[in-house]
């Protein structure tokens, strides 16, 4: 691999930009692996090189129909924090989170993570007492989260509308000081390098056809667009259409694909210092490194698989956010864009083996997977290694639904994530 | 937005409507026969089809009254829409049953 330093930058600056060479490679795919990620996105990237640096398992491969970060990796609002309400949730997003902050040193590769705060209003006495129990939940937990008053949140944020004259006027806020933003595609991309040096094959345009099962059912071999590749160990990552993988084995989860939709501004000069979301109006809205407002809105009504959406639900996160950043009204939108999320009755993903021996299972991230990358993958990639969960993802089983252990975040936020 | 064929009003836009998940899911038989695995099949999993899916709507701003749709998901085309009682139309797969 070749390493990055401000010598390595500063040498090639002399030299004409001519020494960098590819970051990873496109190998054919090899007769048989040991172990087998359907989905190259940041949770399938990342997965593979926590098996090659943690499990010292090398003989990987990651498989990914598109092109790697092409789905739902580059098509969220990166937006970072781990103020989940429950036990289980702040353990899991918290264990992200604290991977995070030294993703870009271990993976020598910049990564952008951004703490720059995520603040999330209440806009009723009913959203006031629901934050207020997050934020005493969240510290009880060892998560950091405090309760600001307007005039403190707009001090904070101070293009923010705290006047009284707004429909729904900001009674106060939580702030998340260690959660922010990062750069989704150099997610994938770091993830990508790091497992590629540790000797992972990444294989893109393959798509997965089929999984074959041997006599005592365990996984045996994938069909794919470009040929049988053997595997006793298959890790599927494959978000918004996991349902589609999984019914060719004969395994149905409770999960629903929607589609989610983001949306930027034309850039401007900095403008928003933190991220600021809002469950009750749904609204959220940051500013990216360039400038532009990058603004998330909530999922369509219907399960589909197209990555689009209908423009209504935009206009009214572009209401919402109207009225809570009155200067931001004559901003034009330059571009929609929708990826498919899927989504589990509880809105808690799941990390889990499956009925089939050697086949496991990582999806229902539904609208907050990113933030969850490099935990979900480090987790994940546990969890194939040893054939049992880590402690912190033992909760997130499918056998919750049966058992009626549900980590109910649906109900805790209401919405957005 | 959608254009949706209401069985009693006739098309209407999207925003008229709610959307009401999965059809023909039954629910299972007398409680204390039902295990927690039948429970769990018909409160949480999904088929989630990618292709033609049979699901519910409520014309929920307009005559208040349920029906069911044929839509494919890959494009968002609606195949047909028919009222609650009547048979599954033939342009889908059977809903499978687990």
């Amino acid at each position: 691999m070749q390493f990055f330093s401000a010598l390595a930058l500063l040498k090639e600056g002399l030299s004409g930009q001519r020494g960098w060479r590819e970051q990873w490679r496109s190998p054919e795919p090899k007769p048989a692996y040991d172990a087998v990620i359907i989905g190259g996105g940041g949770h399938g990237l990342g997965t593979a090189y926590y098996l090659a640096s943690e499990h010292r398992r090398t003989r990987v491969a990651v498989l990914e129909k598109g092109w790697i970060g092409g789905g739902n990796t580059g098509r969220n609002t990166t937006i970072i924090r781990s103020n989940y309400l429950f036990d289980e949730s702040a353990a899991l997003y918290d264990h992200a989170l604290k991977l995070w902050e030294g993703l870009a040193q271990v993976l020598n590769y910049n990564v952008m993570f951004s703490p720059r705060g995520v603040m999330m209003l209440a806009h009723t006495v009913h959203d006031e007492q629901i934050i207020k129990r997050h934020v005493h939940a969240n510290r009880c937990n060892g998560v950091d989260n405090e309760w600001l008053t307007p005039e403190e949140a707009k001090s904070f944020c101070p293009a923010l509308n705290i006047e009284h004259n707004i429909r729904y006027p900001v009674v106060g806020a939580a702030l998340q000081r260690r959660g922010g933003t990062a750069r989704h595609d150099a997610v994938a991309w770091g993830y990508a390098r790091a497992a590629d040096a540790l000797g992972v094959d990444i294989i893109e345009n393959c798509e997965v056809t089929g999984i074959r099962r041997g006599a005592d059912g365990a996984v045996e071999a994938l069909e794919t667009s470009r040929g049988l590749i053997r595997t006793r160990k298959i890790g599927v990552c494959a978000a918004g259409n996991t349902s589609v993988i999984m019914n060719r084995v004969g395994v149905r989860l409770p999960l629903e694909s929607f589609p989610l939709q983001a949306l930027v501004s034309e850039p401007i000069k900095p403008v928003l210092p933190c991220v600021v979301m809002s469950n009750g109006i749904h609204a959220y809205v940051s500013q990216s490194d360039k400038g532009e407002l990058v603004i998330g809105a909530g999922t369509d009504a219907y399960t589909s698989y197209t990555q689009r959406g209908a423009l209504h639900v935009n206009t009214h996160t572009l209401e919402a956010i109207c009225e809570l950043f009155p200067s931001f009204r004559r901003l034009q939108m330059l571009r929609n864009w929708g990826g498919i999320v899927d989504v589990t009755p509880d809105r808690s993903p799941i990390i889990a083996k499956t009925p089939v021996p050697g086949l496991y299972v990582n999806c229902g991230w539904g609208t907050g997977g990113f933030k969850a990358t490099p935990g979900s993958a480090h987790l994940f990639a546990w969890t194939i290694a040893k054939d049992e969960p880590h402690p912190i993802n033992a909760p997130f089983s499918i056998e919750r639904f049966r058992d009626g252990h549900l980590i109910d975040e649906a109900a805790a936020a209401a919405v957005a994530h | 937005m959608l254009l949706i064929e209401c069985p009693f009003c006739g098309a209407r836009p999207e925003l008229e409507f709610a959307y009401g998940g999965e059809a023909h899911l039954a629910r299972p038989g007398a409680q204390a026969q039902v295990t927690p695995e039948q429970w769990a099949d018909y409160l949480y999993t999904r088929t989630n089809s990618r292709g033609v899916h049979a699901e519910r709507w409520r014309h929920l701003r307009g005559c208040g009254r349920f029906f069911n749709a044929l839509r494919d998901t890959t494009t968002d085309q609606f195949v047909c829409t028919y009222k609650v009682g009547e048979l599954q139309p033939p342009a889908a797969p059977a809903p499978t049953t687990p």
